[in-house]
């Protein structure tokens, strides 16, 4: 495919006539401006870019690295996991020039940036949903990822202290591995402050279904829940649907605050600058490709929003005791003895799951305190 | 409803010139359309303060440019073309089936399926015995959208849109369920078929490119089901119905076989599209193939005006419109919507385009 020169256009054009023309009359100033070409990024995105979730919070990492010397980054947004990707992939290759592409959706990497990569070895591609592993996949293609569980954990412990009712709602996407590990991370902070504290689960079956979202939201809020979070594409819906409903709301992935602010308690964001920056720097340098990426709330990949107003000094003192530990690498979510919600022990007593181990990355049980099934 | 029936009712003024009116204004008016639609496009981008030019020069670059974008245009018409014919068949008999998209799924499903229970297929017999799955699966499903019209009088179009809904959530429940690869963690597939069973590129000047087969499936299909319909007797006998089922009846044709036989070909075509995704894109049934392509091609054939001859150009637009999108964003950073607005206007003018049929080139006027 690289046969196929990028043709080039008005504007590149007149880019190298001006950086000719710097460069001339700069030419008693040598090597000070030297006519640089700037280092094309290519962007990919699932939705759009302002959904309140998934994309908008690589969107919002994306205007920071715009603003980086030397980067310039084109976007595509809406481009479905299909055959679709590949080409937007080579375009952003052969016809804008980029020498490192972030295909943002999990979908995205196998089988589509793992063809287009085969065919592009000198372009780096970095994925987002940690799928990449050694020996299996091609040294310029790597995965990074976050360890959001550890903010919906905090999540957990604020939702904890505000219900009143003991019933938490996690509406969700599908039961993944990623999706129950948040929901079990949730559930545990809300059962450190009261392990009488349930969380009702429902799956609406897909990433994007805002109507089943919102009956979803509705049908709990009936049944006595009083703050709800989610696993969902984007949690727009879920937000205004629990706030309309006079309940408190956990955001995730980008901050919802905005849209209802006497609801938005706090949330668990992503903070993807970090593994933007890491793998750009690599790049820049000439390093090679960091293949493989991952971080929680110490290594800055994930955040927390803002306590909203209604948030009491004790559940703040609560949450930010155990962030605290977080950060100090001394506090882990998953160990034993932990029991799922039919009985069985899924890790045995005195085991230490650290948050970098693979096992964690299988989950397929619904722990103790969650209603629903995988 | 208007078919290919149409041809006959301009019979009034049946001499040569008659005939050269017609054709000429069946490419005419829609041309036009799509000027129009590209002015009112600038338009739109000059209002959100970004060169009109510049983005009439990009849709060509991205649709049409180079062989990049050609490839692009035409890998994106592929699955269109097939989904296209899933409404343009039961249209020919009269019945507005827009259930693609649960053929599509079903179809894909059924390819994936059949290496799980018959695991050794192998090489193009088994691709092709795996197509065939995908195409009878999708046919099935259109058919059984057709029978509830003829022997329970369900409007069709009402029940394929829910068969399809239904077809969708049998796809996931069996796809993250029982036919479930275990190592598919977070996105649930089945399991990859085998790399001898995969459909490649079509061949082009000594090279392999991205267009795979599944394009000549379409424009192959398209021809078929043109023929058929315009010089078999059985495909005459199809059109007799869609244009009125009485008189379909009082001469004898067998009605209720002829819708079946009309929604089962058009579904069969989704099918085999869901197939062809499945062994030339994605290699595995998982919930990337719900893309909406079943339901584009209720657009294509609409706009093609339900001839099976018109869907390939047709779809080629769309392919176009798609491709041209994704280099509009990318360098004016419009947003994706943009296209959608170009497409609309494209669709509402080409529509609106079928008032001035018989009126151009100094027609009679109002003669349809």
């Amino acid at each position: 495919m690289r046969a196929f020169p990028p043709n080039p256009n008005r504007r590149d054009w007149l880019r190298t006539v001006g950086a000719t023309g710097a460069g001339l009359a700069t030419a008693g100033l040598p090597g000070l401006v030297l006519a640089q070409k700037p280092m094309t990024l290519g962007f990919i995105y699932v939705g759009p870019k302002d959904d309140f979730g998934y994309n908008q919070a690589h969107a919002e990492a994306v205007a920071v690295v715009k603003k980086m010397a030397g980067i310039k980054v084109v976007e595509e947004e809406n481009v479905p996991e299909t055959n679709a990707v590949q080409k937007t992939m080579q375009g952003m290759v052969s016809q804008d020039g980029a020498t490192l592409l972030f295909p943002t959706s999990f979908g995205y990497f196998d089988p589509h940036m793992l063809a287009v990569a085969a065919k592009n070895p000198d372009v780096r591609f970095a994925h987002c949903g940690g799928l990449w592993s050694e020996g299996k996949h091609p040294k310029n293609t790597g995965s990074f990822f976050g360890y959001i569980d550890e903010a919906q954990y905090l999540n957990g412990v604020v939702a904890g202290h505000m219900t009143k009712s003991k019933k938490l709602g996690f509406i969700a996407a599908k039961p993944i591995p990623q999706v129950l590990r948040n929901i079990n991370a949730f559930t545990m902070g809300a059962r450190s402050v009261d392990p009488t504290i349930t969380t009702q689960v429902i799956f609406t079956g897909d990433w994007s279904m805002p109507v089943k979202e919102a009956e979803a939201t509705n049908s709990l809020a009936d049944q006595g829940v009083d703050v709800f979070t989610m696993h969902v594409d984007g949690p727009k819906v879920i937000v205004e649907t629990a706030a309309k409903r006079g309940k408190f709301v956990c955001g995730y992935h980008a901050s919802q605050a905005r849209l209802a602010p006497n609801a938005y308690l706090t949330g668990a964001e992503w903070n993807w600058v970090t593994a933007y920056t890491q793998i750009i720097e690599a790049a820049k340098t000439g390093k090679p490709h960091p293949n493989f990426v991952r971080g929680g709330l110490k290594d800055g990949f994930v955040k927390t929003s803002p306590y909203g107003a209604m948030v009491p000094e004790g559940a703040r003192k609560a949450a930010d005791g155990v962030k605290a530990a977080m950060v100090a690498g001394k506090f882990d979510i998953f160990k034993g003895e932990l029991k799922d919600n039919t009985g069985k022990v899924v890790i045995p007593k005195g085991k230490v799951c650290k948050q970098t181990d693979v096992e964690l990355e299988s989950m397929n049980y619904l722990i103790d305190g969650v209603i629903g099934k995988v | 409803m208007r078919t290919l029936a149409a041809a006959p009712s301009a019979s009034a003024q049946s001499d040569a010139g008659g005939h050269w009116r017609e054709s000429a204004e069946a490419v005419a008016l829609p041309v036009l359309a799509l000027a129009g639609a590209l002015l009112a496009f600038g338009v739109f981008v000059w209002l959100s303060g970004r060169d009109p030019v510049e983005a009439w020069v990009l849709l060509f670059k991205g649709a049409f440019g180079d062989s990049f974008s050609w490839q692009n245009t035409l890998q994106r018409a592929a699955p269109l073309m097939l989904t296209a014919l899933a409404v343009a068949l039961p249209a020919q008999a009269g019945l507005t089936v827009i259930g693609g998209e649960g053929a599509l799924v079903l179809g894909a499903l059924a390819c994936a399926a059949l290496p799980m229970l018959v695991p050794s297929l192998a090489g193009w017999p088994g691709a092709a015995l795996m197509l065939l799955a995908g195409a009878l699966a999708g046919a099935g499903w259109v058919a059984l959208a057709g029978w509830l019209r003829q022997a329970r009088g369900v409007n069709e179009t009402i029940s394929s849109l829910l068969l399809g809904y239904l077809a969708i959530a049998l796809f996931k429940h069996v796809v993250e369920g029982p036919l479930r690869d275990p190592a598919s963690l977070n996105k649930p597939s089945t399991p990859p078929v085998a790399e001898s069973l995969r459909i490649g590129g079509l061949p082009w000047d000594g090279a392999v490119t991205d267009v795979h087969w599944g394009l000549a499936w379409g424009v192959l299909l398209c021809l078929v089901a043109g023929v058929w319909l315009t010089f078999t007797a059985s495909g005459f006998a199809l059109r007799v119905v869609g244009g009125n089922v009485r008189a379909a009846r009082l001469v004898g044709l067998p009605t209720l076989g002829l819708v079946l036989a009309g929604c089962a070909l058009g579904g069969a075509a989704a099918g085999l599209a869901g197939a062809i995704e499945v062994l030339a894109v994605h290699t595995s049934a998982n919930a990337a193939l719900i893309a909406g392509l079943g339901y584009t091609g209720i657009l294509v054939s609409f706009v093609a005006r339900h001839n099976p001859w018109a869907i390939p150009p047709v779809a080629i637009l769309f392919g176009g419109f798609g491709a041209a999108g994704s280099l509009l964003q990318r360098r004016l950073d419009l947003p994706d919507a943009s296209v959608l607005v170009l497409q609309g206007f494209a669709f509402v003018l080409i529509l609106a385009a079928e008032a001035g049929r018989g009126r151009l080139f100094g027609g009679s006027g109002g003669g349809r």
